[in-house]
This record gives C-alpha cells, structure tokens and sequence, in this order.
C-alpha cells in the first residue's frame, strides 16, 4: 500500500516517544504552485519556473520577514522568547509518528528563529556561532519548504509550552516569506485561486450546487416522505449558512449537510446558502497571509448583505470557526446590520444544541443504536476558537449534542481530547496526495486513542466535526485496519435519531404541493 | 514535465498525472493513462467515465460522490447505485482516479 514504514498501533492508548532520527522526513515537500496560481494571489511570480527562486530573493525573503515581525509582534515575541526547555518536543503528532528532528515543534520553530537572529538580533549579527544564528541561503529555504509543510498549525505544542509559543503562527510566517520567493505551495494556493475564481475550494459553480441541492431534497424526501429544502440563494432568509464545500461533495460530509438541513426545517428558522459564499474553509490561514484570509472572508459578508439575512451559521468545518470565530469581525466587519441579539458568527452546533435545550427538536436516539461513538475535537476548534458562552463550551456542545442523539458514547484518553487533542493528520493545508507519508504517519496518535476504544470500550464509529479531519480520517484510518465508513459527521448522527414533525416546510416552494416532476 | 505518448502524440500531464490541456482526452488517452497504473478499462469503468464526462460536460466539474452514485443506481441498477462498487472499480477513490481517466481536473479541497 505504502513504500515507507505504516507505524504499527499497540491499542493502549498512547504512542512511545521515538528515538530522535536526523533527516528521515527530508524531501523536497510538496508540489510547488506555478507562477499563474501566484499571480491570482498577488504574490510574486517573477519565478522563471516551478522550483525556481524570484530574483533577489534573499533582499525580499528578509524584508517580508522584517515586515511579518513588525506587524506580528506575537512572532517576534515567540521568536525572542524561547528558553529551549523542551517541554514541546514530544507533543507533535508529527514528530511522534516521524522521529525527525525537525519535526519536534522546537526544532522547527528554529529553523526560522536561527535566520531571524542573524540578521534581526545583536548577538546573532555579530557573534553568530555562538547563538546558533545562520545565513539565509537556499539550502535553508529548501529545509523551510519541507519542514513547514510538515506541520498542520494544530497549536497542540502551544498548550504544552510553559510561554505559550505558537508554533502554529511561527510556521505560518515561514509560509509567507516563502509565497513571497516563489516557493508557494501548489495544493494550498490552487484551491484559494479557486475561491476568488469560482467561490469555493472545490471549485463548484453555481449550477453545480443547485443540481446537488436538488438532488439532495430529492433524497430526503425519498427517504422521510416530506420536503425538506435546502434553500440556495434565496434573499431574506433568517440565517446564511457558511458550510465546506466539501459538504455538497463527499462523504461522510454531505450527510451532515442533510442534518443541516433537517434541524433548520424543523425549527421553522427560515435559511439559505450562497452561490457567493459557498466555502466556510479559508486557506488563507494556513498560508499565513492576512491579505488572501480577508479577501476569503470579504465574501462572507457580501453573501450576508446581498441575501439580506439576519444571522451568519457555520456548518461543520475547524478551520473555518477559528477564523470565523476570533478573525471574522476584524476582517470583514462590521456586523452591524445583522440581528445583535445572536453570537455573530454562530456555529451550527451551538444553533441545534440551543434547539435541542428548547426542546423544539424530537429526538429517537435508538436510531443511532447500531453504533457506539467516539468524538474527535478538531484542533482549530479546541484550541483556536470556542463555543457557547463559557469557556470549554467548545469541547461540551458538541459532546451534548452527541449524547443527546446517541445512547452509546464513550471518550478517547484524556491526553487525547479537549485542548489536548492530537490532529487528524492532514491539518493546515497537508490535505493533499503529494503529502501522503507525512498524512499517514501523523496520524498514528488519533489512530492509537482511536483502537484504544475500539477494543477496550466497543467504539464503532469516531464523529467529526470538520471537513479536513473527515477527508483525512475516511482516506488515511483505513492504512492502520479501519474503515472509511467507521467516520460520521455529528450532523449526520443528528440526521438519523431527528424525528420530523413539521409536514410543510415553511421555505415551501409554490409549486411544491403539486406532485412535481423532474 | 511529464507526459504520456498516444498513438505518437505528446500529450503533457501535471505533477499527479492529470492532463494538462483537458482538451487532449480521447479515449485512448483513457486507456493509456489507466493502463499506467495497471488497471485495465472494462466496459462497467466506461459507464462511469462517460458518465463524469457528460456532468462535467454540463457543470464543469465532476460530480458529487452522492450524485455519481445515485446516477449509476439509476443507469445500472441499485446494486451498483453505491460507494463500494465504485471502489471496486477506481481503488484510489472514484472521483480522483476516475476523474484522471475521465480527464477531468483533480477535485481539490477539503476532499
């Protein structure tokens, strides 16, 4: 299945802390953008060719570099601060599943701080030897290309670290400096172009989602015998629903859109999606470029504004709700003409939770009976945004929500979950097939927690609630002994135990009470 | 760059194998490229290229997993309508194998 080594689980819950390897995960990284997919990001592409430096890009690596540190004071700070205690170094699922040097979230976090004190500190201008300080030269924006690809900003090594670094925003920087020299990375910046160009990450144009949503209410109605909508487009609803657009297109996603839309129907809270809005993911984030992440979510609320809604929902996405939940107002607010008597953005779990206390929701948990779940708390979520109005809101909600749908739920080890959460694998943009080797083997800490319950405590199925996190489960879970179908959206378990009351949909379309032909 | 040779043409494909230049596809191209990862086009592979290329065709992109198989349901019969046998025809998931052979371009995304 693999030319490399899939690590072997033991089923006890925890991985042993490798050997340190030099140089085990060296490669060239993943595929390089061209210069058009560059362009379409304002990022320079004076690049002669894929693989080739801009000119003078030494001059411009160290200006972006001084212009990140200038407008971050965060990074200059997690630069400056480290004391190198190694409190960090067994933390990140990548080195766990690697054993690359590298990979220790120190090690990496060096890889730019040994540039940044050569030319930005005193010791490091002048006595450079002595403070592990190092010229930029291509062999060092060679190693930044792999090793920054090679971490998923999952902040999980932030937790553990007793100054709160963030690697996350260090590697973040590293990928920015590295748009700006020609070294952008194709999966990431392809998929951006994507958004500006047609609206979404996949790529689905307009009349490729109405067909989808077409077919889905066809669906739900085979399936339930009543006319659930799935509202596209359509101005003056009540709440703009901002979902992946991996929810119109894969599996197990699509399913927690049919949950979406069930919860929406069933609550009489008019909706819509849009054609302009059609992606919650922002890569933007992930590329480290505040540019690009507020041009992404510039949509947002012109989607907002044009369909004239009330309220803003995010469908089930980790990445999204960081951005959405800490950066939204800043990059694209105000959002002063929307109802101020709801959290603005809202998460769609906080929306069904509130609709499940209110009791607005019949519930039949012994449809999810066949199943024993397990929850995976997404790290943009559990570490980078929350929830409900208390702190740890982020790690409940979603839980209630299961158990108030499911009779049988059992926690992964508590080292695992929460703000301890290991990754999925194919965070921050690693979501891609030239990553392969670094998908599977970070994976091994989740599949590790994974088949701890699976053997000791009967779990069947693991619920996610993010886009990224599904893709990579349903793909990667099946090298260590799983199957693509042990992963459910939290939203598909609510699509299940949901007992329609209301016959008619309040978005009932006209011609929908005449038996409609196709 | 890469590239595969049909029928004594060049035709480019990017970095994971895809065409370059959709406009290249025939069905030669099809069989060459399945043929690389040594899998050989019966006729049950065809009615689901022809299928993702008459959606594409339409909607410039390839079909939803959910839509691929409802339309196979409806076309082949039920037995057929789901994910499994799609696998067991495009192993490395039908809409990215499927789509390499159909040549359509790589769903990209949180897929």
């Amino acid at each position: 299945m693999a030319d490399y080594e899939v690590p072997k689980l033991t089923g006890e819950g925890y991985c042993e802390i490798p050997a340190v390897r030099e140089g085990v995960m060296e490669s060239k990284g993943p595929f390089i953008a061209k210069p058009d997919f560059q362009k379409a990001l304002h990022f320079p592409d004076d690049f002669a060719e894929i693989g080739a430096l801009v000119p003078n890009w030494k001059e411009r690596a160290l200006g972006k570099m001084a212009d990140l540190k200038s407008r971050y004071r965060s990074l200059q700070v997690f630069l400056d601060i480290c004391v190198k205690c190694g409190a960090c170094t067994d933390k990140c699922h990548y080195f766990i599943g690697t054993s690359d040097a590298k990979n220790m979230p120190v090690a990496r976090q060096d890889l730019l701080r040994k540039v940044y004190r050569r030319y930005f500190t005193f010791a490091g201008k002048y006595f450079p030897k002595l403070v592990g300080a190092t010229d930029l030269t291509e062999e060092v924006l060679a190693d930044w290309y792999n090793y920054y690809h090679q971490c998923s900003q999952c902040r999980r090594c932030s937790v553990f670290c007793p100054y709160g670094i963030d690697t996350a925003e260090i590697s973040m920087a590293a990928r920015e400096i590295l748009d700006h020299v020609g070294y952008g990375q194709k999966y990431c910046n392809e998929i951006i172009g994507k958004v500006f160009k047609i609206g979404n990450n996949l790529g689905l144009p307009g009349p490729a989602l109405f067909d989808t949503v077409e077919g889905l209410e066809e669906d739900v109605e085979a399936d339930t015998g009543i006319k659930v909508r799935f509202p596209l487009d359509e101005d003056g609803a009540e709440v703009l629903l901002v979902t992946p657009s991996a929810d119109f297109f894969a599996e197990p996603h699509i399913d927690g859109l049919v949950g979406y839309a069930k919860v929406f129907h069933e609550t009489g809270v008019t909706w819509t999606m849009s054609t302009i809005a059609s992606e919650a993911g922002n890569f933007g984030m992930f590329i480290g470029s505040y540019e690009t992440m507020r041009r992404v979510s510039l949509r947002v609320r012109e989607a907002a504004i044009k369909h004239k809604v009330k309220r803003i929902v995010f469908g089930e996405c980790g990445h999204a709700w960081r951005v959405a939940y800490s950066f939204l107002n800043t990059l694209a607010g105000p959002f002063d003409f929307l109802d101020q008597r709801y959290p603005i953005p809202q998460h769609i779990l906080e929306f069904t939770w509130s609709h499940i206390q209110a009791g607005n929701l019949q519930i039949d948990k012994t449809e999810n009976d066949d199943k024993v779940l397990t929850f995976h708390d997404s790290c943009n979520v559990a570490r980078g945004s929350r929830m409900g109005d208390y702190p740890g809101g982020q790690f409940d909600i979603p839980r209630n929500v299961i158990r108030a749908v499911c009779n049988n739920f059992v926690d992964m080890p508590a080292d695992t979950i929460h703000d301890a959460t290991f990754c999925c694998g194919g965070g921050g943009g690693l979501l891609t097939d030239d990553l392969m080797e670094i998908r599977v083997k970070g994976i091994q800490p989740r599949a590790e927690a994974l088949k701890h319950v699976t053997t000791h405590n009967g779990v069947t199925h693991m619920a996610a609630i993010c886009a990224i996190c599904k893709s990579q489960f349903t793909k990667v879970l099946p090298y260590y002994g799983f199957t693509m179908d042990q992963i459910v959206s939290v939203h598909q378990l609510v699509s299940n135990a949901l007992v329609l009351q209301r016959q008619v949909s309040v978005q009932a379309r006209p011609d929908d009470e005449d038996g409609d032909e196709d | 760059m890469a590239s595969i040779n049909v029928g004594g043409k060049d035709i480019p494909l990017d970095e994971e194998g895809y065409l370059e230049n959709l406009n290249d596809w025939t069905p030669e191209v099809a069989e060459v490229l399945a043929k690389g990862e040594d899998v050989t086009l019966t006729s049950e592979h065809w009615e689901i290229l022809n299928f993702l290329r008459e959606y594409y065709e339409e909607y410039q992109i390839a079909p939803a997993v959910r839509v691929l198989t409802k339309a196979v349901g409806k076309r082949l019969g039920a037995d057929k309508g789901n994910s499994k046998y799609l696998y067991s025809l495009f192993p490395y998931g039908p809409g990215k194998q499927a789509c390499k052979y159909g040549g359509l371009p790589k769903p990209t995304g949180c897929v």
